[in-house]
């Protein structure tokens, strides 16, 4: 099939950047969306021209690298999916497809399509951890966890860091990986310990690098690939309310 | 207190509690509203007993409080947030997920100011400072609130602000009560509907509560 691609080209973090549209034929439906952007590149290259940086790693949506904002949604139009599980059946023949980086002040664009999404690692740093002595590791089953809180827990850790969440909310809001974060080791008693100073050093780093407010509106929640809910939110809410008082 | 604060969390508890006590407030002035439709007699002994009772009077600087708050650190929340999105996405495809409301409550939020403005203008400074023509009522003299509201609700223009007031009130009640709601912590996944619910009926019994006397008096008004 043949597909019309409008992408952001952006040569490092001070150029100005701007859309650059290509005609892109012999495209097929079996691709990948990335295989498509491999092929473009290919294209690209046999032209002499620089080929479109994008950042892609595992390809099996477990990295969370693949940060491309589709059609005006971040990983594109199928919902609980990264980018790179993103096949070309959801495309027409002959549609336009507008591919943007993320868009936040905290996420600025390195190059074309990348953005430095180092801001996450930050606020992982800040608390997103638990303290153990390192050793042999202690008996699985020696702390029982009920089965429910195991598995909210696990809900709350399968997010893979894409900062889709981010890239979709109109505030500019890093919540939803925050709350996930907390969330995850909220919920188990490992977490406990430092879970007070985690939650506030957690937040007050979010802040610090420049993320906005969350105003509950959900749109991270649809738009996240791992179907991360914002029912985590309200937990770290909860978290840092009571880290508070 | 400074880092609870200091922080957008902290901030927003302080947006959400506020706002969940404005929406007390609401109910009490619907209430007091509705006792019009009881006639002349029974809304000014009621709007009398509103503007003497020591308690009532005392909870007044306690509301006005609440409003600044919720106005001040919101309008604040929203310029933060600003900032964190220089630069716009080209085309937006806000696919389900979020509703309009939630999405331009700051927007709302200014209209509702302005309408509060020339609410506040007419009715209460009026009725506090002003002067308004008196009646007596079981033998005691009191403010004559009923024809002070029901002339202006008698005036096409204002009744079609006040109407439109409402829908946006309502709008922005749709999304303020759930999201406070989460805000305060008080969500999960069992919740999350029943929340949703629960703020979108209180908003449309708010916003038809409240729009429905104008357009009652208005009515009434041409008729006779
Ligand atoms: S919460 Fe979801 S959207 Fe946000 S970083 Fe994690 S996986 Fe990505
Ligand atoms: S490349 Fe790893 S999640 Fe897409």
């Amino acid at each position: 099939m043949k597909i019309k691609l409008k992408i952001w080209r952006q040569e490092s973090a001070e150029a100005k950047g701007g859309f650059v549209s290509y005609d892109l034929e012999g495209v097929s439906k079996e691709m990948s969306f990335l295989e498509m952007l491999d092929y473009l590149n290919s294209t690209l290259i046999e032209g002499d021209e620089e080929p479109v940086a994008f950042e892609h790693d595992c390809r099996e949506g477990i990295c969370g690298c693949c940060s491309l904002f589709i059609n005006g949604r971040p990983h594109g139009p199928a919902g609980e999916t990264t980018t790179c599980e993103l096949r070309m059946t959801q495309f027409e023949d002959g549609s336009e497809i507008v591919i943007e980086p993320w868009r936040s002040r905290v996420f600025p664009v390195i190059r074309d399509l990348i953005v430095d999404r180092s801001a996450f690692d930050k606020i992982l740093q800040a608390g997103g951890f638990i303290s153990a002595n390192t050793g042999a590791a202690p008996e699985a089953n020696s702390i029982p966890i009920a089965k429910h809180k195991a598995d909210e827990a696990f809900d709350a850790a399968i997010c893979v860091g894409c900062g889709a969440c981010v890239a979709s909310c109109p505030n500019g809001s890093a919540m939803l990986f925050v709350a996930a974060k907390v969330s995850q080791l909220a919920l188990l008693p490992q977490g406990r310990a430092e879970a007070k100073k985690r939650v506030r050093k957690m937040v007050a780093k979010m802040d610090e690098l420049g993320f906005g407010a969350c105003g509950n509106i959900g749109a991270c929640e649809a738009e996240c690939p791992k179907g991360i809910k914002i029912s985590h939110i309200a937990r770290l809410n909860r978290e840092f309310l009571r880290a508070s008082i | 207190m400074s880092t609870f604060l200091g922080a957008s969390v902290g901030r927003k508890l302080v947006v959400g509690i506020s706002g969940l006590f404005l929406v007390l407030f609401l109910v009490v002035h619907l209430v007091v509203n509705l006792t019009l439709l009881a006639g002349p007699e029974t809304y000014n002994t009621v709007a009398h007993w509103m503007g003497t009772n020591p308690a009532v009077l005392g909870m007044r600087p306690v509301l006005v409080l609440g409003l600044l708050l919720h106005i001040a650190v919101s309008m604040y929340l929203s310029v933060s947030n600003l900032r964190a999105r220089p630069r716009r996405y080209l085309k937006v495809d806000p696919a389900g997920g979020s509703t309009w409301a939630s999405r331009n409550m700051f927007i709302l939020g200014v209209c509702i100011i302005l309408f509060l403005a020339l609410h506040l203008s007419s009715f209460s400074i009026r009725m506090t400072f002003g002067s308004v023509d008196m009646v007596e009522i079981s033998g005691v003299l009191m403010k004559d609130a009923y024809a002070l509201v029901t002339t202006r609700f008698s005036l096409w223009w204002y009744v079609s602000l006040y109407s439109v007031a409402m829908v946006l009130l309502g709008l922005h009640l749709a999304h303020g009560v759930q999201s406070s709601l989460q805000t305060i912590g008080l969500n999960d996944h069992r919740w999350r509907e029943r929340w949703a619910s629960l703020g979108l009926a209180y908003a449309v019994v708010v916003a038809v509560g409240f729009a429905i006397l104008p357009i009652y008096f208005f009515v009434q008004a041409q008729m006779s």
